[in-house]
């Protein structure tokens, strides 16, 4: 029951992420679903994944975030009613959709009809980034520096221009 | 060797952005070139047994779970080839030093992400890698911040984004039933459980973030404005290697490593494939922008590689890859060609070109080359890939789609002939009576690829025996 409470949570806090009109408080909202998923993935036994979700999309990606939205220019409040005003207009049935699938999901029984593999004993953090997960560490490690170059290069030179 | 594909580009990032000031970024295109070198001969080195100690020493101190076979050190090979010439265009190409260095930047960090796919074994890993490779490629489109360029981008990173959720779906429920997210211990639990219609749905979400991946239809929506709108060299990289390594290499091995060649797989495959090669073929017929009547080209021709996979036989996987080799190689040649036209006439039009051949007898020469192995004439290499895969078709009773293969192959030669004639024959038009070569990056970028595609063809017997069969038992033991 807290874990379904939870689920309508996340996917609310979703939707005003990406339906808010302000940037800053569209990134509030996606660290705020970070932060439910974070708790759901404690729940579900799963600590190293969220203490990952906590650090990195909750923490480091809301940072990138802000930094990027400090480096652009803003809208004028007259261009963000607009563009929020035609955005609306155009989406209304996004979240409408998206109620209808939640509730059509709870009614589908979805056939697991494979034999579940044997859930093998959890390992410390350290074995599993060192000894089993060291290739997508170093992934990882490559897109979030491709992600700050990234940044510094579209939006800070254009702030200078 | 496999641990290095990793690193040897990190190191390469970090002596690109050492703090030297002008310095670096000066010696910036040399530091690159001499990257992607060292990372060819490394590769070679590594394929041909030549590896030392301290090789051994770093791959067991990081203890990555990678493999370099056949497949991934000729598409590695590929990975370093089309980057150079890449390198060389953008040398031209870009004018302004700060974006010149950006852009090598990326192209570096693009290559890991590229070396990351080719020797993953692990199909999260992979997930990874592709999305270093997409977040390098999306950055590389924009750079230049024009409009066009900028919309591009967005419908690219879109796409990419769907693709992404529908593979990250599809690997959240094969962990669910395998425990595991190696491609061993996956192939294991499909092999169990292969019929059950979750699985199969799976499989099913997965093949198609890969479509759009790799451009295929119906989801090559992106692809012709991303091509088209993103600055020379990108355009290069991205139609020379990246779809296709994104797309068209992780299915390959995804198909022959995990989900295997199920009837409903082949029957997607070649019914997506033979979709693509007749509405990328038709639909480059009637392009004027020279660079989009390449990329629709490229759908039409990835088709042809899907479909020879899709027949799930020793020879048509032979010929799929054989033809990756070769588009990879002649669609490389084409976008140095076409950024060679842009950067000499400031022209995309093709209706507004003419007779460019006269003034440009290397950019006119290779693209004839480049052209008529597209087209599948002998004895160039893509006459070769081509007849493969028709034949493999056949042999395995696919007869219909033979024949479109087939036709298809006519409608490449007209409009290739079409642009050829409106481009490079005919008398020049006095506007473009000036027009010269558009410089030493192009011209050596458009005669080492003409060189590869015309060796290829004529060693056939050759590279088929000692790249293809090799690299395609990689798939098929």
């Amino acid at each position: 029951m807290l874990n379904t409470g939870l689920l309508i949570i996340l996917s609310l806090a979703a939707l005003w992420t990406v339906m808010t009109r302000s940037l800053i408080k569209s990134t509030i909202g996606l660290a705020f679903t970070s932060i439910v998923l974070t708790i759901i993935m404690f729940r579900l036994n799963s600590p190293l994944a969220a203490v990952f979700e906590l650090s990195v999309c909750t923490g480091l990606i809301t940072v990138i975030f802000v930094s990027t939205i400090s480096l652009a220019s803003p809208l004028t409040p007259k261009e963000v009613e607009l563009l929020s005003a035609a955005r609306l207009k155009r989406f209304w049935y996004l979240p409408v959709i998206l109620v209808l699938v939640g509730v059509g999901l709870l009614f589908v029984k979805v056939p697991l009809d494979f034999p579940l593999p044997h859930n093998p004993a959890g390992h410390d953090v350290r074995t599993v980034l060192w000894n089993e997960r060291v290739l997508d560490l170093f992934g990882q490690v490559i897109i979030l520096l491709a992600g700050a170059f990234g940044v510094a290069v579209l939006f800070k030179e254009r702030k200078k221009k | 060797m496999p641990s290095l594909v990793i690193l040897v580009p990190l190191i390469a990032l970090l002596i690109l952005n050492l703090p030297l000031g002008e310095v670096m970024r000066k010696a910036s295109f040399w530091v690159a070139l001499g990257f992607f070198i060292f990372q060819t001969v490394l590769l070679f080195c590594h394929h041909f047994r030549c590896i030392c100690g301290s090789e051994r020493f770093i791959n067991s101190f990081f203890g990555m779970d990678v493999s370099v076979d056949h497949l991934s050190f000729m598409v590695m090979f590929l990975v370093n080839i089309v980057a150079l010439t890449s390198l060389l265009v953008a040398r031209h190409a870009i004018k302004d030093s700060d974006a010149r260095f950006n852009f090598i930047n990326l192209i570096v960090i693009a290559s890991a992400g590229m070396n990351g796919v080719t020797v993953a074994k692990d199909i999260f890993s992979l997930y990874v890698f592709l999305e270093v490779t997409a977040v390098a490629l999306f950055i590389a489109i924009a750079l230049q911040r024009e409009p066009r360029a900028l919309e591009g981008a967005f419908k690219y990173i879109l796409l990419s984004s769907i693709a992404t959720v529908m593979m990250l779906t599809s690997i959240a429920v094969l962990f669910f039933a395998a425990g595991d997210t190696s491609f061993a211990s996956l192939k294991s639990a499909l092999q169990v459980s292969g019929k059950s219609p979750v699985l199969l749905a799976a499989i099913g979400v997965f093949i198609c973030g890969l479509f759009i991946k790799g451009g295929l239809v119906p989801f090559h929506g992106w692809l012709p404005d991303a091509y088209s709108a993103a600055p020379a060299p990108v355009s290069v990289l991205l139609a020379g290697i990246v779809t296709k390594v994104s797309g068209i290499y992780t299915l390959m091995r995804l198909v022959a490593a995990v989900f295997g060649f199920k009837a409903a797989v082949c029957d997607v495959l070649l019914f997506g494939g033979t979709l693509s090669i007749l509405v990328g073929a038709f639909a480059a017929l009637g392009q004027k922008d020279f660079k989009r009547m390449l990329a629709y080209s490229s759908i039409s021709q990835v088709g042809y590689i899907i479909v020879g996979l899709g027949t799930g036989t020793a020879l048509g996987i032979a010929g799929a890859i054989f033809h990756f080799f070769n588009h990879a190689i002649f669609k490389t040649l084409l976008f140095v060609n076409a950024a060679a036209v842009e950067e000499s006439t400031g022209l995309r039009n093709m209706n507004k070109m003419g007779g460019l051949s006269s003034r440009m007898p290397v950019t006119g020469a290779t693209s004839v080359m480049a052209l008529l192995s597209n087209a599948g004439i002998p004895p160039l290499a893509g006459f070769w890939s081509k007849v493969i895969i028709i034949i493999a078709l056949w042999v395995s009773g696919r007869y219909a789609y033979a024949v479109i293969a087939i036709l298809a192959a006519v409608v490449t030669l007209a409009y290739l002939l079409i642009m050829q004639r409106k481009v490079f024959f005919g008398n020049i038009r006095p506007e473009l009576d000036g027009t010269k070569e558009a410089g030493p990056g192009y011209v050596i970028a458009s005669v080492v690829l003409a060189a590869i595609t015309v060796g290829a063809g004529i060693f056939f017997p050759y590279v088929f025996d000692h790249v293809i069969i090799p690299a395609r038992s990689a798939l098929l033991p």
